[in-house]
């Protein structure tokens, strides 16, 4: 189990420490604080947008999830505004590179 | 600990033409030897090559096509700012006393595997340079309510003084409303807003204060060094309408060379997109939070080419690994009051900033003369 193979699947996942306890981002098997192993679990589904803009008729963000990591996605859906909770509708991996598609939660 | 000189350099046009790596390299250094007629090739002990090419081996490479057998002799690659950290690797090999010449030579062609970072997965389908910029200008115009004409006078300032510098990749200057209507690449960023990437390359002389006497009557002193990585992806940046890596990177070089954002006199910053004019003034401590756009707007009305004179990247063309050398003979010239057209009044102290990757990576350089 890792990232990516969880993300082609359709799950977003995080890594863990099981040491010092703290997530590790991006994505790693080994933590970024302690270099301890970690473990991973299903992440959250809703995020806060902390910036966006759009590409022709797409709104893409960066996008925080669990107040501590973030990743760049498209917003397929709603109307973007700074700090407003999103969904993740669908993730995989397209093109090797990653793809989320979300969702505004009004 | 030495202090370390500029006592040469020589430069390349900026282009779009398909020319090798290798040939890039050897003019800049033949316009280097060309411009310090004492220099010979068994006085350089050092030979160090800033570049994202994938081409390997360049160092001994461009060692041997100009005639030098140096004693250290390596690649430096950091994306944008390998140009600076080259020339900081070289300083540190002669202060302390490993080297006493050292040629840095810095090349990049049009076509470069450098533009875009494949490891940051972070940004997902949205790698290009064009989306960071995207979102730091559309942060940045909503924290002070600056409009698009704003940050187009970025462009229209740095293209109107790279017309004064025989080496840019264009002359032409552009309005305003040319900025505006240019193709529109997202909803916050206009073609003209980018710099353009390149062939160019450009090669500098450090040297001990023993030695660059040897090769120049006007050493340009390097006084202040900061350099600053937070992180390799752009998401981790703290904020998106300032750059964290420039604060820090600033706040060392002006320690080391015991002046303040007050004393500089000159500036090549690294204008990657017009909306990192004003947000590198600001990290820079240069201008205040959210008045770099009037301070960008002050030089272009009273003409003032303190910042950028060369044209920046925006005017210049941004070959990477030549860039943050190409800034530095800038600043060397303004310093020997050597840049014709492009001179700034009277100038004793300069600033170099370059960074890299969204402003994950900065380096700052001081000069004196």
């Amino acid at each position: 189990m890792n990232f990516d193979s969880e993300l082609k699947k359709g799950n977003l996942i995080v890594s863990d420490c099981i040491n010092c306890k703290k997530i590790t981002w991006p994505p790693s098997e080994f933590c970024n604080q302690c270099l301890k192993k970690t473990s991973w679990r299903k992440c959250s589904n809703q995020g806060k947008i902390i910036e966006f803009s759009k590409q022709n008729d797409t709104y893409f963000g960066i996008i925080e999830f669990e107040k501590s990591f973030r990743i760049i996605g498209t917003i397929v859906k709603g109307v973007p505004e700074m700090n407003k909770t999103v969904e993740v509708m669908d993730c995989g991996i397209l093109d090797n590179d990653y793809s989320l598609k979300m969702k505004v939660i009004e | 600990m030495t202090r370390v000189a500029i006592a040469g350099f020589g430069i390349t046009k900026f282009s779009k033409e398909d020319i090798k790596i290798e040939s890039i390299l050897m003019n800049a250094t033949r316009d280097l030897f060309s411009n310090t007629p004492n220099l010979t090739q068994k006085d350089i002990d050092g030979v160090l090559v800033s570049s994202n090419s994938n081409s390997k081996y360049l160092s001994a490479i461009l060692s041997e096509i100009v005639g030098i057998q140096p004693s250290i002799a390596h690649s430096v690659e950091s994306l944008c700012n390998s140009g600076t950290n080259s020339i900081v690797s070289a300083y540190s090999y002669i202060s302390s006393g490993l080297a006493d010449v050292v040629l840095v030579s810095g090349a990049e062609r049009y076509d470069s595997p450098g533009q875009v970072l494949e490891w940051d997965k972070l940004r997902g389908e949205f790698k290009h340079p064009i989306f960071w910029a995207s979102l730091f200008s559309k942060s940045y115009k909503r924290k002070y309510k600056i409009k698009d004409e704003g940050l187009a006078l970025v462009s229209v300032k740095n293209h109107k003084q790279a017309a004064n510098n025989p080496n840019a990749l264009s002359q032409r200057e552009f309005s305003i409303e040319d900025v505006l209507t240019s193709k529109k690449l997202t909803e916050d960023l206009r073609l003209l807003d980018c710099s353009r990437p390149c062939t160019g390359g450009a090669s500098i002389l450090l040297a001990s204060e023993k030695c660059c006497k040897d090769f120049t009557d006007s050493p340009i002193w390097i006084s202040g060094v900061g350099q600053k990585t937070t992180s390799a992806s752009f998401t981790k940046n703290l904020a998106f309408d300032n750059m964290d890596s420039t604060k820090k990177a600033a706040a060392k070089a002006y320690e080391m060379s015991n002046h303040t954002s007050k004393d500089i006199d000159v500036i090549e910053l690294h204008d990657a997109f017009s909306v990192c004019e004003p947000m590198a003034l600001e990290s820079l401590g240069i201008a205040d939070q959210g008045k770099g756009i009037d301070m960008v707007k002050e030089a272009y009305q009273t003409e003032n080419l303190k910042i950028n004179p060369r044209g920046g990247l925006i005017g210049s063309g941004h070959p990477l690994g030549a860039t943050g050398i190409a800034q530095t003979i800038e600043i060397a010239q303004q310093l020997q009051f050597d840049a014709g057209k492009r001179q700034v009044d009277n100038p004793k102290v300069g600033l170099v900033h370059n960074m890299s990757a969204a402003a994950t990576s900065s380096t700052v350089l001081v000069l004196e003369s």
